[in-house]
């Protein structure tokens, strides 16, 4: 009852926060609420059970998105241009919508009904036979890697298609993934001195933190997707913090670029392994004689090619951002 | 406590609905990214709130420990790919503004189009 009485307060700070975003006229304001937003739907994600879930919103949302949104705000105006008169068909037809989907929710199964409809197809078959076939303790990597595979390959791919858009809008051209460092003034936090000591010292702990999830991501709430959006908000922050051309001397561009095509190379790679060892496409069971440890294996090497690919696109779409002015 | 149960869908109801107004009403096209990340946030609630069962926890075994009841990892696997597609596809969607505006001079749709209309 108190953990629906906190979810039910942190929904409503969710609605506000949603209204205070959309109400803003100032969009660096907007920028940071949208932070405030995602932290909130990470707690609520936690409360649901879903820490995985939660953990990635953190990383993506609170953290990354954030900065990419204030890095493209450096290249835009920050304000809007002028207020504009609210037009009533639109707050009417939101309005029907709402009251629409709201009239639907009474045919919903109310939340945490073991009966309901999501709740007794699939899911029960992954959480009974997990321990067994693949024999991890997280059930969601399990489901990920393995059973979904193919749908996790796809989404890989659309992180580094997503990628490659955007190094042809903003990146350099052939040879320079990013078009120019400016080498002007002193760049980002580094005069102030206390963002500087502390990001300093958080930084490596960020980036350790960001191989145990990697690393851990069977065991504990964790994985590839994790892993690449925290270890990019490590090294974000110390691009911040030094400089981008710092940042970059540690991981330089053409790394990040074979990062980002090698993740989803070595993913598809092990798929391909699957059927030359006998198997099928990504069957992971063929890769070792013991179905379990061919399954351990290929979990771990794809869960490693998702986090290159998110790490390398995401920090190459930070410095095509940060390098462009 | 039937309606406690449904308030999650609601919130769903009225955030994506919020993200929508704005999507149709606002101009300015880092605003329109930002509604469309509201929007699609709303989705990811709704998806995890169906994950949740009563009682239930994070579907993690643990050794030595039986009769848990894990709530449901399947919506959790599609949200959180979703999730980091979500801030890919934001990234390209910045890309495409910054790149009008270094065209047209302002990330107004509506300034764009008479820009356009004019040439």
């Amino acid at each position: 009852m108190t953990t629906l009485l906190i979810g039910v307060f942190l929904l409503l700070l969710l609605v506000i926060t949603a209204v205070a975003i959309v109400r803003s006229t100032d969009l660096f304001s907007g920028v940071m609420l949208s932070g405030i937003f995602s932290l909130l739907m990470a707690l609520n994600f936690f409360l649901l059970d879903a820490a995985d879930v939660a953990l990635t919103e953190a990383a993506v949302g609170a953290g990354v998105a954030t900065v990419l949104l204030l890095a493209g705000l450096k290249l835009t105006p920050s304000t809007e241009a002028r207020a504009r008169p609210v037009r009533p068909i639109a707050i009417i037809v939101v309005a029907i919508i709402a009251l629409l989907m709201i009239y639907a929710s009474f045919g919903q199964p109310s939340l945490g009904d073991p009966t309901a409809p999501a709740q007794t197809h699939v899911a029960p078959w992954y959480i009974e036979n997990t321990p067994e076939l693949v024999d991890i303790p997280n059930i969601v990597t399990a489901v990920l890697a393995s059973y979904r595979g193919y749908d996790t390959l796809g989404e890989v791919f659309v992180v580094l298609t997503a990628g490659i858009g955007v190094m042809f809008l903003l990146g350099g051209g052939r040879g320079k993934p990013f078009s120019r460092l400016h080498t002007d003034p002193p760049q980002g936090l580094s005069h102030y001195l206390i963002p500087k000591v502390i990001a300093r010292m958080l930084a490596p702990f960020i980036l350790l933190f960001a191989l145990f999830i990697q690393f851990h991501g069977e065991y504990s709430p964790g994985g590839g997707f994790q892993a690449g959006a925290i270890f990019v908000a490590g090294m974000i922050l110390y691009a911040l913090v030094r400089g981008e051309d710092k940042a970059l001397a540690v991981i330089p561009p053409h790394v990040l670029l074979w990062m980002s095509a090698g993740g989803a190379l070595l993913y598809g790679s092990v798929g391909l392994l699957g059927i030359a060892m006998g198997g099928q496409f990504l069957e992971y069971s063929v890769l070792a004689d013991n179905p379990v440890t061919g399954q351990h294996i290929g979990i771990i090497v794809i869960e490693l090619g998702v986090g290159l690919t998110v790490t390398g696109v995401l920090l190459s779409i930070f410095h095509a951002f940060a390098a462009r002015d | 406590m039937k309606f406690l149960g449904l308030f999650n869908y609601w919130v769903f109801a009225i955030l994506l609905v919020i993200g929508l107004y704005a999507l149709i009403t606002k101009h300015n096209l880092v605003k329109k990214i930002m509604a469309l990340a509201i929007f699609q946030s709303a989705v990811f609630l709704f998806f995890i709130t169906m994950s949740k069962i009563e009682g239930g926890t994070a579907p993690i075994v643990q050794a030595g420990v039986s009769g848990q009841v894990f709530s449901n990892p399947l919506p959790q696997v599609l949200i959180l790919t979703a999730i980091v597609v979500g801030i890919s596809t934001t990234a390209l969607g910045l890309a495409i503004v910054v790149r009008l505006y270094e065209e047209y001079g302002t990330i107004e749709d509506d300034e764009i189009l008479a820009l356009d209309r004019k040439a």
